[in-house]
């Protein structure tokens, strides 16, 4: 039983084979134009190294950043139709009313508001008007628009209003696509509508992209199922992904978190991810990342995702060291992947934190001799910098006073000292390929955030209740039930409202039904 | 900024946003959907004239308005649009009279942007100033109701078009009761306005220029992120304020008492504070902290917490173990610490009586 975990980066594509916990092989490979050329690359020499048989592998897990590239770089989005339930509240901000111009003219600015959507406590604001949806389906078949985002108020508490719509729609729409924003997102009407706007706008491409792995994983003569990794370092199935796309939103930084706890069997820690040209730094609670508590921007989108909570600072292994003494100035700039060109190890003239790590004997890479003219006192000054740097960053995402350990992955980890402040550091073997191995590891998760009225139940039958959704959501999602645990849990009591009602939100996650 | 604000503009919004989430001290409500609307009746060719306290006719007659409701219901049934402008209508039906001004009943939260976008609507100018200073969590706890104007009649009015006036109350504790069990039958969001007061009096009653101050407090966080000066010394430099503590939430609870979000949480100290504890008791707002057991500040005073790093403001909803932040004093004005005032917005008022109210820039 072999599984494979491969990381769609922007330079690299990464591939591990596993077997259990142990990790047979793991290659870097460069990210292709096409994507998929280089998927198939990778996967052919993953293979080949751990020299294992193709029918012998159950599943690929598949790791990607290619729908937020698509949403940051304005491409291959669809035109798409914004329905919103909610007359007459909320016509004052009409859908992707705070959108940057170009996203909002990539998906075309079609919007319609109609009546409907739900109070607090479920209460109607109106009913349905079925002759209004029938005119706004006749407007929208008109328009020739074959994706449609329903957005209700008050759907996290009701999701009624949105089902029924789409009912209506899909009769008189035969072959559109729908997504409702209860499926997606969390209370905060314009987050929720957004994000689902953006998932209806990139169905075509996860169509596409999604069939497009499936030939990839063809080519190389693999027939097990393939799975896609979400925000929160679970898994989704093929289905799920060509319905939520943006789920896979802020999944890399996710997996090589994943991918540090696995490798180094630390389930508490800070984890140090040194690329080229940033580091992101991040918190593993339980051994999935800590989600940031803020709405949290795609392309200029808000979002009200659960994204993990990451702190980036211009600090990689190419990044350029100016000036000294007073002067001293450690990037942002970084050579990137020209380090190999411009670094003075490798006969160029920029000086880079890769250099000073050789010139300090931390790492040994390239002609040490270009570096002679360097004082050593020069080069400890620029070190005990990032050093300082790198100590900012952890201290800022640490949780309690507890010694927990860094973890140092990534390509550029060479810059991170053995101890950071008073914690530990930790460099886990195959630290380069974190990120294949963290989708390689994913779980299936289920979760809930809704109201609850305290007034007819007690929170503990309320909670019970929000487990037993949560738990069916993973089983529909593939996990298998025996294996579910509670990953987290919490309940906010909502001010001013009467009934002492509260929000849950509850999530939990299980082994992949394999 | 020495000239007085006589307009706000889409370039001032954001800055607001900012200042009036400070002056929130956690609650209030999120502006930023408010930022939006105003955003949107300025596309519309409408403009937000802002008229300086102090040059306000004596005969003027000044309506206070804002939206009531639930925050979290704010964010998710946001409002159809004129809700304040047909209580506005409303009232001056009842009255028999016509409005010259408008003006917030608190700055602090998305009620600063209620009567900006409200006056755009009604071509009407929002006084440069407001009923609070701050965010509180009830409509008694204003100095309009604490230097004698009766809120009623006061008019709501939801999103479908329902009107409530209420003609008389007792006093405006009964007003606030009544307005909030109407408002909860509305769907939890309404707008509210009540009877209008003369210029006279709300040049003595209001707190002076807190739409500037609003404006200047959030230029001058913006302006320190993107200059790399530590925005949590500049918002205390801006506003006389004081750092109370840098640290780590390490604790968190909080319940429901009486429709309130009630709680507190436990803070570590770090840098300058480092082996100090720290406390803040919370209801919707922040209202006491504490450090190492001692009270440095409390209601009326204001009990900011700010992101350690960006100097943003935290609201009481956004709170999570773990966080870095900076607690930080401002005084109130001196309007909400004469002893009318600490009757209603002193630390007793909210069930504190061992706490006697010390200015915090007494100590």
């Amino acid at each position: 039983m072999f599984r494979i975990g491969v990381d769609v980066g922007g330079t690299n594509t990464d591939a591990v084979v596993m077997q259990g916990d142990q990790i047979l092989s793991g290659v870097k490979s460069p990210t292709t134009q096409d994507v998929m050329s280089g998927v198939v690359d990778a996967l052919e020499r993953a293979i080949a190294d751990a020299g294992i048989n193709n029918s012998a592998i159950t599943a690929v897990m598949i790791g990607t950043t290619h729908f937020t590239n698509a949403v940051v770089e304005r491409r291959h989005i669809a035109r798409t139709g914004a329905v919103r339930l909610c007359l007459p509240a909320a016509q004052c901000l009409p859908p992707m009313v705070d959108w940057p111009n170009d996203m909002r003219e990539a998906v075309g600015n079609h919007y319609w508001m109609a009546k409907g959507g739900n109070e607090f406590d479920g209460r109607s604001i109106s009913e349905l008007d079925m002759a209004e949806l029938d005119q706004i389906a006749a407007e929208i078949g008109e328009a020739g628009i074959d994706t449609l985002a329903i957005t209700s108020v008050f759907s996290p508490v009701s999701d009624a209003m949105e089902q029924a719509a789409k009912a209506r729609l899909a009769a008189r729409l035969p072959g559109v696509d729908f997504t409702l924003s209860s499926e997606i997102g969390r209370l905060g009407i314009l987050e929720r509508e957004n994000a689902a706007i953006m998932n209806a706008s990139l169905r075509a491409l996860s169509h596409h992209t999604v069939s497009a792995f499936g030939k990839a994983l063809e080519k190389v003569g693999l027939s097990c199922p393939y799975y896609i990794t979400q925000n929160d370092g679970t898994l989704m199935s093929r289905a799920f992904v060509q319905a939520y796309p943006v789920l896979t939103f802020a999944s890399g930084p996710t997996n090589s978190m994943r991918g540090a706890a696995f490798l180094s069997g630390k389930s508490d820690a800070i984890v140090v991810d040194v690329g080229g040209t940033t580091t992101d730094v991040g918190a593993l609670v339980k051994g999935f990342p800590r989600p940031a508590s803020t709405t949290v921007d795609v392309g200029g989108v808000r979002t009200n995702f659960r994204m993990p909570d990451v702190f980036a600072i211009g600090l990689g292994g190419g990044t350029i060291v100016q000036g000294a003494g007073e002067n001293l100035k450690i990037g942002p700039q970084s050579v990137g992947y020209r380090l190999a060109q411009e670094a003075l190890v490798f006969g160029g003239d920029t000086l880079t934190t890769s250099d000073v790590a050789v010139g300090l004997g931390l790492a040994d890479f390239g002609d040490k001799t270009a570096l002679q003219d360097l004082p050593d006192a020069h080069l400890k000054a620029i070190k005990a910098r990032t050093d300082n740097m790198l100590l900012n960053a952890v201290e800022r995402m640490r949780v309690s006073a507890d010694p927990i350990p860094v973890l140092a992955v990534g390509g550029g980890s060479i810059l991170v000292p053995d101890r950071i402040g008073d914690l530990p550091v930790i460099r886990p073997e195959h630290f380069s390929v974190a990120n294949a191995v963290g989708a390689a590891i994913g779980q299936i998760s289920g979760e809930v955030d809704r109201i609850y009225s305290l007034e007819s139940k007690s929170r503990e039958e309320a909670l019970s209740e929000a487990r037993q959704d949560a738990e069916a959501k993973a089983v529909a999602a593939g996990a298998n039930p025996e294996t579910i645990t509670l990953l987290d849990q919490e309940d906010v009591p909502l001010a001013y409202l009467p009934g002492n009602a509260t929000r849950i939100r509850l999530k939990v996650v299980g082994e992949m039904n394999v | 900024m020495s000239e007085p604000l006589t307009e706000v503009t889409d370039a001032d919004l954001d800055a607001i946003e900012i200042g009036a989430a400070i002056l929130g001290t956690g609650g209030g409500g999120n502006p930023y959907i408010g930022k939006l609307r105003c955003r949107e009746e300025l596309k519309k060719g409408n403009i937000i004239k802002v008229i300086p306290l102090d040059e306000l006719p004596d005969d003027a007659l000044v309506v206070s308005l804002g939206g009531i409701g639930a925050p979290v219901v704010g964010i998710e049934k946001i409002e159809e649009g004129e809700e304040c402008l047909r209580a506005l209508r409303a009232v001056e039906r009842e009255v028999g009279k016509t409005v010259d001004a408008l003006i917030s009943v608190e700055i602090g939260g998305a009620n600063s942007m209620e009567p900006m976008l409200t006056a755009a609507q009604a071509g009407l100018p929002v006084v440069d100033g407001d009923g609070m200073g701050r965010a509180f969590p009830e409509m008694q706890m204003c100095t309009w109701s604490i230097y004698g104007h009766r809120e009623a009649p006061a008019a709501m009015a939801d999103e479908k078009g329902s009107i409530v006036v209420i003609r008389d109350t007792p006093d405006d504790v009964w007003l606030e009761r009544i307005a909030r069990s109407v408002v909860v039958t509305m769907g939890a969001a309404a707008g509210l306005a009540s009877q209008p007061m003369r210029g006279e009096f709300v040049k003595r009653a209001a707190i002076p220029g807190t739409i500037t101050q609003a404006l200047k407090l959030g230029r001058a966080v913006l302006d320190a992120q993107a200059n790399n000066v530590d925005p949590v010394q500049t918002v205390i430099d801006q506003e006389n304020g004081k750092l109370l503590m840098t640290a780590k939430i390490v604790d968190l609870e909080r319940h429901l008492k009486g429709g309130f979000a009630v709680g507190h949480l436990s803070l570590e100290g770090f840098d300058d504070f480092h082996g100090d504890t720290g406390r803040i008791d919370l209801q919707n707002e922040f209202l006491v902290f504490r450090r190492n057991d001692v009270v440095e500040a409390c209601v009326p005073d204001l009990v900011v917490v700010l992101d350690s790093d960006t100097g943003l403001p935290i609201t009481t909803e956004m709170l999570r173990y773990g966080q870095r932040v900076a607690v930080i004093g401002l005084p109130a004005h001196p309007l909400m610490r004469s002893p009318e005032a600490l009757k209603v917005v002193g630390p007793a008022a909210f069930g504190y009586d061992d706490i006697t109210f010390t200015p915090m820039d007494a100590s």
